[in-house]
């Protein structure tokens, strides 16, 4: 019987010729990363449980981005940032990413992506249930918490289970109207939120081999949403121009044989895929966009790891030219290179930030921003009733702030077309 | 680990996610110092749709005002448990706030993770939906040898799954003790 590509990788880093779906194993970490929420407590209990010979397995591997809590006033917030620094140098960390410095990043797992961080064919933790995001790059990747991370970090191992494999593939190419948040909204409400709890997530297909770098990692980043482990896609040229010139890092490119054994294989055809919106409060509780039309909105919110990249911002801007928004609308970009790319890329002869500025929708410094709420004064928080469309990840209740807010998910072009409007709104109507 | 816990019961249903065991605002609190690490026991569960609230009825208050700790040692919830976020402050709230085990359909794999590997309380599977024949407030018996849970109100009895691979990490306390007992670290 052949292998997925997910149990060759696990495989390899277990140092074990042969592994079963359903195993515990123990892993060889190549990269552990951890932000300003998780950080401080991992290094907390990592120095209580090393106590005094406590030592970092590698300090190359550990990757510190902060990003959840940065524009704030809150004190614990802050001290969270300082703490982090306070380590970052007791340690002389290699690999720190400090806000309010040049070398500030943004959202981690797109951070991790542009810093060349996501090599093919290797295993990454970390203390964020979306780390699975870098496994678009065909690598094995998830998250852990902060005891987990707190091992890892002492020993460079750690044991997971080896899951089996739901083979997600999608044939023909994207029509214009579509993104992969559409097929990731489909596939949540087709097997919901428990659908791979303890499986790996493998996208497949002509439509998935067009896509590019951003558009799978959408893809992958929600495959928590469906409980997965990890969610992964095959490595290929796109990958590989996507990182040159980020790592000079030999590696080795994976493959799932074409025997290999999975628990489920689902084929879509990407024509029959219309825009999609899962309504509240949860990512599974899909709906077609123009069923939605009546319903009225009170804030658009375009950001975060999910639809905060580059090509999420061409998708709103290409809705959002000349025209103008009825509703307050968030620009968030994940990271401060998606930043200068709303100035440097152009629709005919206008930069991206132009044409959000023109439209009349509010731009913010990168970072998590209000995808999970965030401290009172987070920019595009939820108060009261406040109707959220957003290109986010979660709409479980209180996430974006306010519990009493109702949050629906879609793809950037169903958000900005909802921005026009002020309700619900099929892209096609703008395409 | 105890052969047995007896506690008042508090139910909940499916999909209870990391931001409704504690909402992301109260994140930025430190978990050692004593002061504000009650505080996540106070918010335990503070996400939890008011209406959804120990069932069947709803609108119980897990933490009653000016508590950190709750009359509710167990806890027993639908499918999908503990989904969301990696946030290990969700098994540290409930243990702050006195939980000693869920027993659960189901759990989402990081929460599942974080209650063992941290030694913060025991994650039970059912064998069964059992969340609609137990009442909030019930005592409950969880018998952590038989695996089985009784309901000593009504006299009814449920079997729960084996806690299988995890067993030996649950029994250390956690994965810091699994190693070291195991000469690992
Ligand atoms: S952008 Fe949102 S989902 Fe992504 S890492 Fe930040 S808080 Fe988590």
């Amino acid at each position: 019987m052949g292998r997925t590509i997910t149990e060759k990788i696990m495989a390899k880093s277990a140092g074990l010729a042969k592994i079963n779906p359903g195993e515990n194993i123990w892993l060889n970490v190549d990269i552990l990363m951890t932000h300003d929420v998780c950080g401080p407590p991992t290094f907390e209990i990592w120095e209580k449980e090393f106590g005094d010979s406590a030592k970092i397995w590698d300090e190359n591997k550990l990757v510190v981005i902060p990003d959840h809590y940065i524009f704030t006033k809150n004190t614990q917030a802050n001290r969270n940032l300082e703490l982090l620094k306070n380590f970052a140098e007791k340690y002389n960390l290699p690999n720190f990413y400090p806000p309010f410095t040049e070398k500030y990043k943004g959202v981690c797992h797109i951070a991790l992506a542009e810093e060349g961080y996501t090599i093919p064919g290797t295993v990454l933790f970390g203390t964020d249930s979306h780390t699975c995001t870098s496994g678009a790059f065909g690598l094995f990747s998830t998250g852990v918490g902060n005891t987990d991370a707190a091992f890892i970090l002492g020993t460079g191992k750690i044991w997971e289970r080896v899951p089996e494999s739901i083979q997600f593939i999608f044939e023909n190419k994207l029509p214009e109207y579509l993104t992969a948040k559409d097929l990731i909204l489909q596939i949540l409400s087709d097997i919901t939120t428990d659908g791979a709890t303890y499986q790996a997530m493998e996208f497949s297909g002509e439509t998935i081999s067009k896509m590019n770098m951003d558009e799978r990692m959408t893809l992958t980043n929600m495959a928590i949403e469906a409980g997965a482990i990890n969610g992964i896609i095959q490595a290929d040229d796109v990958t590989l121009n996507y990182l040159s010139g980020k790592t000079c890092k030999e590696f080795e490119i994976f493959t799932s044989d074409t025997n290999a054994k999975y628990k489920k294989v689902k084929i879509y055809d990407v024509y029959s895929i219309d825009p999609r919106v899962a309504k509240p409060h949860s990512p599974d509780n899909g709906e077609l966009a123009r069923n939605l039309k009546n319903v009225k909105i009170t804030k658009c919110y375009i950001g975060s790891c999910t639809g905060g990249k580059v090509t999420d911002f061409v998708n709103a801007a290409k809705i959002l030219k000349d025209k103008k928004v009825k509703v307050n609308t968030f620009i968030i970009p994940a990271t401060k290179r998606v930043e200068e790319s709303l100035i440097a890329e152009k629709i005919d002869d206008k930069s991206l930030k132009q044409i959000f500025i023109e439209s009349g929708c509010i731009l913010v410094s990168p970072s998590c921003g209000a995808c999970l709420g965030g401290t009172e004064d987070t920019i595009g928080r939820s108060v009261d009733n406040d109707i959220v469309i957003s290109t986010t990840n979660r709409n479980f209740p209180g996430r974006m702030g306010s519990k009493e807010a109702e949050i629906y998910l879609a793809s950037p072009l169903t958000v900005a077309a909802s921005a026009i409007t002020g309700k619900i709104t099929d892209p096609r109507d703008y395409l | 680990m105890k052969s047995k816990i007896i506690s008042r019961v508090f139910v909940l249903g499916d999909n209870v996610d990391t931001d409704q065991i504690i909402p992301a605002e109260y994140l930025v609190y430190s978990l050692t110092k004593p002061d504000e690490a009650k505080l996540y026991g106070k918010y335990a569960l503070s996400g939890v749709p008011f209406n959804e609230s120990g069932l069947p009825n709803g609108n119980i208050k897990f933490i009653e005002e000016n508590k950190f700790v709750s009359l509710h040692d167990i806890i027993i919830a639908g499918k999908n448990f503990g989904c969301g976020s990696s946030r290990e402050h969700a098994p540290f709230a409930l243990k702050m706030a006195g939980v000693q085990a869920i027993v659960a359909e189901s759990f989402a794999r990081i929460f599942y993770r974080n209650a063992v590997d941290g030694g913060f309380l025991i994650p039970i599977e059912s064998k069964f939906k059992i969340k609609d024949k137990i009442d909030t407030g019930n005592l409950i018996e969880i018998n952590l040898v038989s695996m089985r849970i009784d309901n000593i109100c009504k006299s009814t009895s449920f079997e729960l799954k084996d806690l299988g691979v995890v067993k030996p990490i649950i029994e250390a306390g956690g994965i810091f003790n699994y190693a070291k007992i195991n000469k690992m670290i």
